[in-house]
C-alpha cells in the first residue's frame, strides 16, 4: 500500500509541476499577484510529494519488500542497513528519483527564499524549474518506474552490486546530484532573465548563492567519488578520465567559470550575456552528464543502466533543454544591455582570462569524451581517447590558469597595474621558486615535473595568504604597517574574502598532492607468509592469510605488517578478496595505512602454484592532499556562502514594496 | 574433546573457504608478479607501453590496470615482443596491426583525429580572438570623439555660460 501511495505521490508531483510551470505565465498576463504565490505553493507541494515517494521507496528497500521489482533487483535481506538505504539510489530508477527529489528540494528552497529573490524573477525561475521537474518526473513514470510490482514475489533479492556496497556510495551520488541539479536553479534563473529580457546586479546577487552551493556540493561529490574509486577499484589511481568522471568534471569546470563571471557581474555589471550563457552551459553539461551515465551510451564502469528507450528519452530531454535554452539565448540575449567597461589589465580582465582557460579546458574534456562516439557514427572508425590524451591536453591549459589566480586577486577592478601586481606577488613567486628548487635538489634524479608542481602549489598557497594580507594592510591612505591593525582588519574582512582565499589555497593543496604522486612507488611480488617486499620508505611483510565472514560475503584477508627501514613496525594493513554468494561476484578490498598525508596502499593479487600470494603495494606520498585540498576548496565556498551580503539578500526599492502591498489589501 | 572438535571442524571449513576464495576465477588483478620480466629496464618499458594500451573487453581501462584475462594476454604479448628485441614503437604497431587503432589510449595524430587534438589550441585561440574583437568593438563606442558640428555646438553652449 505504501508503495502504491508513493507511486501516486509521484503522479501528483507531475501534476503539481505542471501547475508550477503554467502559473507564472498566467500571472504575467493577469494582475492578480495571488497567482504568483500559487507557483511557490506548487513548488513546495511538488517537493513534499517527491519526498513522500522517495520515503516510500526507501521503506520498501529497508523492509525488504520483494514484491517490488526494484527491491528484488538491488537488495538482499542479509545486506547491512546502511546499504539497504544507499541501495535506494544505487540503481537507475532510484537514482533518478533522488535526482528529482533534489531538483524539487532546490525548487522549494527558491520558493522559500522570499527576501533574496525579487518576486517576479522568483516566479519565472520556479516556472522554468517546474518544466524541468515535469519532464524528469514524466521520464521516471513512463520509462523508469521504481514502484513496479512483481508477482509472485521472490523470497530473496538479488543484492546490490558488491562494488557499490561501500560507505562511499552512500554519500557520493547525493553530493554529486546536489551539485548537478543545483545548476538547474542557475539555469532557471538564466532562462527567467532571458524571458524578462532584463538582467542586472540584483540578478547576479540572487543567483550567486545557488551557484556557490551547487559548486560546493559538486566539488565534494567529485572528490568523494575520486576517493571511492581510489580505494575500491583496487589499482590505486585517483582519476581515470573515465567518461562518467568527465561527465561530472565538465559541469564543475563550467560552474567554476560561472562562479567567477557572476562576481564580475555583481560588482561591475559587466559580462552579462556571457554569464547567462555559462549558466545555461553548466546545467546543459549536467544534463549531458546524466545522459552519459544513465543511457550507458559510452560504456564505462558506471553504466549499470542500459536501455535504449531511456537513452532516447533522455536524448529528447537534452535536445529540449539545451536546444530550447540556446534558442532562447540567441533570440533574447541581444536585449540584455551591456554594462561596465574595463581595461584588459584589471580584475575583470583576469577573470575573463580565467573563463577563457576554463572554457577551453571544458571544451577539451567535452570533445575528448564524445569524439570516439561521433567518429564512429560518422566514419565507423573506432578509436579510444584515454588518459594519455587528457593528461597531454588538460594539464597545459590548467597551468596558465593556475598562474593567473594570484595575479587576478592582486589587480584592481576596472584598471589594474601589472607592475604593482607583480611587485606585490614578488614574495609568492620568490618563495615558490625557492621551494621548487629545494625540492628539486632534495629529490635529484627523480621526476622533473613533481618539484615544478610543488612550487606551483606553494605559489598558490602563498598567493592566497597574500590576498588576505594585502587587503588587510589596505591601499592608498588606509595603508598601514602596524601588525595589530592588519590583524584587526583581517578579522574584519568580509567572509567572502576569506572564502575566496581559502578556496584558492585549496587549489594549491590539490596541486601539491597531485605533483607528489610523481614520487609514488610501487612494489609487486609473490609472497609466502613471513616474506617481505620493499616499497618506498617501507618494508611490508606478509603475516598471515585468514578467512573472515561478513554479513553477506565471505572474505579471504591478507594481513601485512608495515615496517620502516629500521625495522620498527608502524602498522598492519589488511587487504582481502570478498565473495558475494548472492551475485556470485568477487571483489578486491584494498588496505590502506595512513601516515600523515601519505598512504601505503595494499591490494591482493593472484595466487601462485606454490600457494604464495601476489601482493601489490604502493607508497603514495601526500596523496590525501588531493582530496583534502578539494575539501578546503569546498569549505572556502561554504564560507563565502555565509557572507553577509548573501544573508541580507537583494536590496529592494521601498517604493515598489509599498505599491505591491497597496495592491493586495487583503494580505 | 567435544570442545575441540567444532574448532577443528571450523578450521577445516575455513581452510576450504580460503582456498575457494583465493582460487576463485577472478578479477585477477593488473600486472602480476609472475608476469614481471627479469630485466628491470625492459619491465619498465613494458609498463610504460601497457599504460598506453587499452584493455579491449573492459570499460576504459589500460591493460596495465585491468583484471581481464585478455588484458593479461596482451601484457604477456607486449613483454614477449620486448624480449624479442622490438622497439617500443614496433611493439605498439604490432599490437595495433592485430587489434586495430581502438587499442591505443592515446589516439594517433592523423586526419581523422585532427579536430580532437586541435581542440585545446583552437578553443583558446578562438576564445581570445572573440574577446579581442568584442573589446575592440566596444572601446571606440565608449571614447567616441565628438563630430565637428557637435564640437561647435558645445563651444556655443560654453560661450553662452
Amino acid at each position: 500500500m505504501i508503495v502504491e501511495t508513493g507511486h501516486f505521490a509521484l503522479a501528483l508531483a507531475l501534476a503539481l509541476s505542471l501547475v508550477q510551470m503554467v502559473m507564472p505565465v498566467w500571472a504575467a498576463r493577469s494582475s492578480d499577484p495571488a497567482l504568483r504565490q500559487t507557483t511557490s505553493q506548487a513548488a513546495l507541494g511538488a517537493f513534499a510529494c517527491v519526498l513522500f515517494a522517495f520515503a516510500a521507496l526507501t521503506w520498501a528497500h529497508v523492509s525488504s519488500d520483494f514484491s517490488v521489482q526494484n527491491v528484488v533487483e538491488n537488495s538482499h535481506t542479509q545486506k547491512p542497513l546502511i546499504y539497504k538505504i544507499s541501495g535506494v539510489w544505487g540503481n537507475h530508477e532510484g537514482s533518478m528519483l533522488l535526482w528529482v527529489l533534489i531538483l524539487t528540494l532546490f525548487g522549494a528552497c527558491v520558493a522559500g527564499a522570499r527576501n533574496s529573490v525579487p518576486p517576479r524573477l522568483r516566479a519565472n525561475t520556479l516556472g522554468v524549474q517546474g518544466l524541468i521537474t515535469f519532464v524528469f518526473v514524466l521520464f521516471i513514470i513512463t520509462t523508469s518506474n521504481p514502484f513496479t510490482r512483481v508477482v509472485p514475489a521472490p523470497l530473496e533479492g538479488r543484492d546490490l552490486n558488491p562494488l557499490l556496497q561501500d560507505p562511499g556510495l552512500a554519500i557520493h551520488p547525493p553530493l554529486l546530484y546536489l551539485g548537478y541539479v543545483g545548476f538547474s536553479i542557475t539555469f532557471a534563473f538564466a532562462a527567467a532573465a532571458l524571458i524578462e529580457g532584463r538582467i542586472d546586479a540584483v540578478w547576479a546577487r540572487a543567483v550567486r548563492p545557488w551557484t556557490l552551493a551547487a559548486w560546493v556540493f559538486l566539488t565534494l561529490g567529485i572528490a568523494m567519488g575520486s576517493y571511492w574509486a581510489y580505494y575500491e577499484l583496487g589499482w590505486g589511481g585517483w582519476w581515470f578520465w573515465d567518461p562518467v568522471e568527465n561527465a561530472s568534471l565538465m559541469p564543475w569546470i563550467a560552474g567554476t567559470a560561472l562562479l567567477h563571471s557572476t562576481v564580475v557581474m555583481e560588482k561591475r555589471d559587466a559580462l552579462k550575456v556571457w554569464t547567462v550563457l555559462l549558466a545555461i552551459l553548466s546545467f546543459s553539461l549536467s544534463l549531458v552528464g546524466t545522459f552519459i551515465v544513465r543511457s550507458g551510451v559510452l560504456t564505462s564502469v558506471h553504466s549499470f543502466a542500459t536501455d535504449p528507450t531511456r537513452g532516447v528519452f533522455i536524448l529528447a530531454i537534452l535536445v529540449l533543454f539545451i536546444g530550447g535554452s540556446l534558442t532562447l539565448f540567441a533570440w533574447r540575449a541581444p536585449l540584455l544591455r551591456q554594462g561596465g567597461l574595463f581595461a584588459p589589465i584589471s580584475r575583470e580582465g583576469s577573470l575573463v582570462l580565467n573563463n577563457l582557460f576554463l572554457v577551453a579546458a571544458c571544451a577539451t574534456v567535452f570533445v575528448g569524451t564524445l569524439y570516439p562516439l561521433l567518429l564512429e557514427m560518422l566514419t565507423g572508425d573506432k578509436i579510444t581517447v584515454g588518459p594519455p590524451f587528457f593528461n597531454a591536453t588538460f594539464v597545459p591549459l590548467a597551468i596558465p590558469l593556475l598562474l593567473i589566480v594570484p595575479f587576478g586577486q592582486t589587480l584592481a577592478w576596472k584598471r589594474g597595474d601589472m607592475l604593482a601586481a607583480s611587485q606585490r606577488l614578488f614574495v609568492a613567486l620568490g618563495v615558490a621558486l625557492v621551494v621548487g628548487l629545494a625540492v628539486l635538489a632534495m629529490t635529484w634524479g627523480g621526476p622533473m615535473m613533481a618539484p615544478v608542481g610543488v612550487g606551483l602549489g606553494a605559489y598558490l598557497l602563498i598567493g592566497s595568504a597574500l590576498e588576505i594580507v594585502s587587503r588587510a594592510r589596505g591601499y592608498g591612505v588606509r595603508r598601514t604597517r602596524s601588525l595589530g591593525v592588519i590583524a584587526q582588519r583581517a578579522v574584519g574582512l568580509p567572509r567572502s574574502a576569506w572564502g575566496t582565499a581559502l578556496a584558492h589555497a585549496g587549489v594549491g593543496v590539490v596541486v601539491i598532492g597531485i605533483a607528489a604522486q610523481g614520487w609514488a612507488s610501487e612494489g609487486l611480488a609473490s609472497l609466502n607468509p613471513g616474506q617481505s617486499l620493499t616499497v618506498g620508505p617501507y618494508v611490508a611483510t606478509l603475516d598471515r592469510v585468514a578467512p573472515k565472514k561478513g554479513p553477506n560475503y565471505e572474505e579471504a584477508g591478507a594481513f601485512v605488517t608495515i615496517r620502516d627501514r629500521d625495522g620498527h613496525a608502524i602498522g598492519e594493513v589488511e587487504t582481502g578478496r570478498r565473495f558475494y554468494p548472492s551475485r556470485q561476484m568477487t571483489v578486491t578490498e584494498s588496505g590502506l595505512l595512513t601516515r600523515g598525508f601519505s598512504q601505503v596502499y595494499a591490494s591482493l593479487g593472484e595466487v601462485g602454484k606454490d600457494g604464495s600470494i601476489g601482493l601489490r603495494l604502493y607508497y603514495k606520498p601526500l596523496v590525501l592532499l588531493i582530496w583534502l585540498g578539494a575539501v578546503v576548496m569546498a569549505l572556502g565556498g561554504a564560507l563565502s556562502l555565509t557572507d553577509r551580503r548573501m544573508r541580507v539578500g537583494a536590496p529592494a526599492k521601498a517604493k515598489g514594496r509599498a505599491v505591491a502591498r497597496g495592491a493586495v489589501p487583503a494580505e | 574433546m567435544s570442545a575441540v572438535r567444532p574448532i577443528t571442524g571450523g578450521r577445516r571449513w575455513s581452510g576450504l573457504v580460503l582456498a575457494v576464495l583465493l582460487l576463485a576465477p577472478l578479477p585477477a588483478q593488473a600486472v602480476q608478479p609472475s608476469e614481471v620480466l627479469k630485466d628491470p629496464a625492459l619491465e619498465h618499458r613494458a609498463r610504460e607501453i601497457s599504460e598506453e594500451l587499452r584493455c579491449l573487453v573492459c570499460q576504459n581501462q589500460s591493460i596495465d590496470d585491468s583484471d581481464a584475462p585478455l588484458a593479461k594476454d596482451l601484457r604477456l604479448l607486449v613483454r614477449d615482443r620486448l624480449e624479442k628485441g622490438d622497439s617500443d614503437a614496433a611493439v605498439k604497431s604490432y599490437i595495433v596491426a592485430r587489434y586495430g587503432e581502438f587499442v591505443l589510449l592515446r589516439p594517433v595524430f592523423a586526419a581523422h583525429t585532427l579536430i580532437l587534438w586541435l581542440t585545446p589550441a583552437l578553443a583558446v585561440l578562438l576564445g581570445a580572438l572573440g574577446i579581442w574583437r568584442l573589446a575592440r568593438r566596444r572601446r571606440p563606442a565608449a571614447a567616441q570623439h565628438l563630430s565637428a558640428s557637435e564640437e561647435a555646438e558645445v563651444a556655443a553652449l560654453l560661450r553662452r555660460e
